[in-house]
């Protein structure tokens, strides 16, 4: 079959301030063809889909549609151009019915709810679409607003579908169905991009894979000529050598022992699925994954912030005795005198109070230990300032709002605290997303600090250069599952990459 | 069964007032507009309703037309509402600023201007301003010709109202087809839903927002005249309107901001708040029955949400403002 054209992109730059999240990327989509973005966590995916979407601007470089150069200024303008796009997070209203919600901002005269259903319908049966046009999407499954998110970009006429991440929320079974009809659109003409990470659906439904790594294009590949190893390869890339110092603690012991830990969502989705494994004193023990595999609801269940539905965690006391940690508030686990500290993702949602200067913020950790009803505020200040000079955070004092900081002072008051707390057990998460280089490295040898004080660091991230040079060693999660736990002194990228999309696994079977 | 039919017609009467201002505030919390400011912005329908009837009769003496004086005051009050609710649309809308706050603040405002037109008038015009008694007939009497309100029992139930109540049951059947079967109405509900989601379909949040709430308050206001000009008999009475606006926002939550439950939930609040007066029973003081209608809809509110039904909540972005930047 002659393949078509019908978007090329040429040359693409995107800044986001300092940072570049796409650098002059080239790239064709054809017609009757379903191409495959994959990349890792922030290699820029999405936002090169959003500069066709009309949501994003390029800074540099061209697009053309079928030859001729366009400019997309809004999702608008996108669909005109016949370009839509299905988002992670679906934008939909609740109380409407899917029909009333595919025609939302349509002006085409009359409205004619009667008539809207039959081209509905219509689209349905032509694509293999399973849905009910009057049905509320507040009683639809997440695969039927998916569903109905589709449609809506088809009915308005879009023969370029772009899919950001469409399987993240899907049952298998949804995703075969969903593959299926992505097939019989590729065969009515239609081109199609699905960005994802997941290496057994690429092999599984696209034609051409696109691999971007760290915001650079890296390459294309016919699906039929490639195998997981070489896109795996292609994704993570050559290790870099960051020269992140790693002592050995010269006597480890086990602080915390997880076994068949599970968790389950509001929805009934497993996000842990019997992961067991054992922190040690004076270990960093790295968690990678894809994000979205379990790393968060991990770290809730061992603080006591997300309900476990079975396993235990048992924390290991420094004279032997074992104290099991499920059921128990964050409150409860405090009183009983474990000491476990908490560095969350969101910083200044979960971590700190953003309006609150440090002073505040350090009296959150200790408001319980004062008597009477007025504040103390003399060792929380003390601590702030102890802070402030010790970890060089720029501020104009300890009473500034940490909001008006920027991301590295605010993790650096955040660990800074958590760490005063003379934790025994030290937990965080993407401590260092969106710090520069040599925020980075302080918090790094915090890190190393702390574990050498025989402290067990969970550590999880998602850059796996620093994961291979920091951890001691790596547990790599994917979809809730213990994919694998490596030695981070001999583990190579390639290794864990392979682990974290996991294709031949259960998951591909079902 | 006199005392039933007098309940029953008192009821509508009062409940009329109600009907107005609730009709409003549906429309305005539809496009995600919480309006504290009710309460306000009826005290400044009712002063400037009067204004407008008052003044209009001063100047066309004895040539006065009684149609055109109702006319007069329902556009002047309309307009003075509409004047309130810009006020608050643009601190929240295009200022951002939190709702119930400038909500409140719009109360205090409105009562204090409407006390102060109603008081301006009355020292202006040497100490007592009323209708004459010809066109109080106009605003007061049933519309309908004798020999319907003269039928028995059902005369007196069914046509013995002022116009402004069969104004009021023409608005609402109005309202529910704007938002149930025009498009106009389904993008203001999905505005008052999710603006965001509105905002990528390419509505226009703002232009929803600032007519749903000037337009609201517009017809809130009318509630607020027709106080004055039919219970209160023409004459300016501050006492007796207070507290009405904050019915009418506990009014559409009972009515689970649909127009059509509007008619009937006047009514029925406008029988409990005046039941004092027609049934008193020994022994109970009239505040327990004045807070009949607030039990209610705690009970109301109470139901709907064990119930759970989706249909049944508020506009799911109510009290938000919406700006697009913000993540």
């Amino acid at each position: 079959m002659e393949k078509k054209c019908a978007i090329e992109m040429k040359g693409i730059t995107k800044r986001f301030g300092q940072v570049t999240a796409n650098d002059s990327i080239d790239l064709r989509i054809n017609r009757g063809e379903i191409m495959a973005l994959l990349g890792e966590n922030g290699s820029g995916k999405t936002t090169l889909m959003n500069m066709l979407s009309g949501i994003y601007q390029p800074d540099e470089g061209e697009i053309y549609e079928d030859g001729s150069r366009i400019y997309i200024r809004s999702p608008r303008e996108a669909y005109e151009y016949g370009i839509g796009m299905i988002h992670q997070h679906y934008k939909l209203i609740e109380v409407f019915t899917a029909t009333q919600n595919i025609i939302l901002g349509l002006n085409d005269g009359k409205m004619d709810i009667a008539a809207a259903e039959a081209r509905v319908k219509e689209i349905c049966s032509r694509y293999g679409f399973d849905i009910d046009p009057g049905k509320k999407v507040y009683d639809m499954s997440v695969s039927q607003k998916q569903t109905v998110e589709i449609v809506k970009v088809l009915y308005r006429g879009a023969d370029i579908l772009i899919l950001d991440e469409p399987t993240a929320v899907l049952t298998p079974q949804e995703t075969q169905k969903l593959f299926r009809v992505l097939r019989n659109m590729k065969e009515d003409g239609k081109a199609i991009v699905i960005i994802t990470h997941k290496l057994h659906e690429v092999m599984d439904v696209s034609d051409t894979v696109t691999v971007l790594r760290k915001g650079k294009y890296i390459g294309t590949v016919n699906t039929a000529d490639t195998d997981p190893q070489a896109l795996t390869d292609m994704m993570v890339g050559h290790a870099v050598s960051l020269n992140i110092e790693r002592p050995r603690y010269p006597d480890p012991q086990r602080k915390l022992i997880v076994e068949g830990l599970t968790v389950v969502d509001e929805e009934g989705i497993r996000r842990l699925d019997s992961v067991s494994f054992t922190a040690n004193t004076g270990e960093i023990l790295g968690v990678a994954g894809i994000s979205g595999s379990g790393q968060k609801e991990l770290l809730e269940a061992i603080t006591g912030l997300y309900p476990v539905k079975e396993g235990s965690i048992r924390f290991i006391g420094s004279d032997g005795s074992e104290t099991e940690l499920v059921g128990k508030t964050p409150k409860k686990i405090r009183e009983t005198g474990i000491g476990m500290a908490f560095v969350p993702e969101d910083r200044l949602g979960m971590g700190l109070v953003g309006s609150m200067g440090m002073t505040g913020n350090m009296l959150l950790r200790s408001w319980k230990n004062g008597k009477g009803a007025l504040l103390r505020k003399k060792d929380p200040e003390a601590l702030a300032n102890r802070i402030w000079k010790d970890l060089d955070v720029v501020t104009p004092g300890v009473d500034y709002p940490v909001r008006r900081l920027s991301g590295g002072n605010v993790q650096k008051v955040l660990v800074g605290r958590e760490i005063s707390s003379e934790p025994a057990v030290l937990m965080t998460a993407y401590a260092v997303r969106g710090l520069d280089i040599n925020t980075s490295y302080t918090i790094y040898s915090l890190l190393t600090e702390q574990k050498m004080k025989g402290v067990a660091v969970i550590y999880v991230g998602e850059d796996l250069d620093v994961l291979i040079e920091l951890a001691d060693r790596i547990l790599v999660l994917c979809g809730g599952r213990v994919a694998g736990i490596v030695d981070g002194r001999t583990a190579t990228k390639e290794e864990i990459g392979l682990l974290m999309t996991h294709f031949d696994s259960k998951e591909s079977g079902e | 069964m006199t005392t039933l039919i007098a309940l029953v017609v008192a009821a509508v009467t009062f409940g009329t007032v109600l009907m107005y201002g609730t009709l409003g505030e549906i429309l305005t919390e539809k496009s995600g507009n919480l309006n504290l400011g009710v309460e306000g912005i009826m005290y400044m329908g009712g002063a400037f309703g009067l204004a407008g009837a008052f003044y209009y009769e001063k100047a066309a003496g004895a040539a006065v037309n009684g149609p055109l004086a109702v006319t007069i005051a329902i556009l002047s009050a309309f307009a003075a509402g509409m004047a309130a609710s810009a006020i608050y649309s643009f601190i929240t809308v295009t200022l951002r600023a939190n709702q119930n706050v400038t909500g409140l603040a719009l109360s205090i405002f409105g009562t204090g201007i409407g006390q102060f037109v109603g008081e301006f008038m009355r020292v202006s015009e040497g100490g007592y301003v009323a209708l004459s008694n010809g066109l109080k007939t106009f605003f007061a009497s049933p519309v309908f010709p004798p020999f319907l309100v003269n039928i028995p029992v059902a005369g007196r139930i069914f046509f013995s109202h002022t116009v402004f109540f069969y104004l009021a049951v023409l608005l609402a059947v109005l309202m529910y087809l704007f938002l149930q079967k025009t498009r106009c109405g389904m993008y203001l509900t999905a505005v008052g839903e999710s603006p965001a989601t509105s905002d990528a379909a390419g509505i226009s949040i703002t232009a929803y927002k600032y007519l749903a709430t000037t337009i609201g308050g517009g017809i809130s206001a009318i509630g607020g005249m027709v106080y004055i000009m039919t219970t209160a008999g023409c004459v300016w009475n501050h006492e007796g309107l207070s507290g009405v606006g904050w019915l009418a926002v506990a009014l559409v939550i009972f009515c689970m901001w649909r127009p059509l439950n509007a008619i009937w939930g006047s009514i029925l609040f406008g029988a409990m708040m005046i039941m004092y007066l027609r049934v008193s029973i020994p022994f109970i003081p009239t505040e327990i029955y004045k807070i009949l209608p607030y039990i209610v809809t705690v009970i109301v509110l109470v139901l709907t949400s064990m119930k759970n039904s989706r249909d049944k909540q508020p506009p799911a972005s109510l009290g938000n403002n919406y700006f697009r930047e913000e993540r």
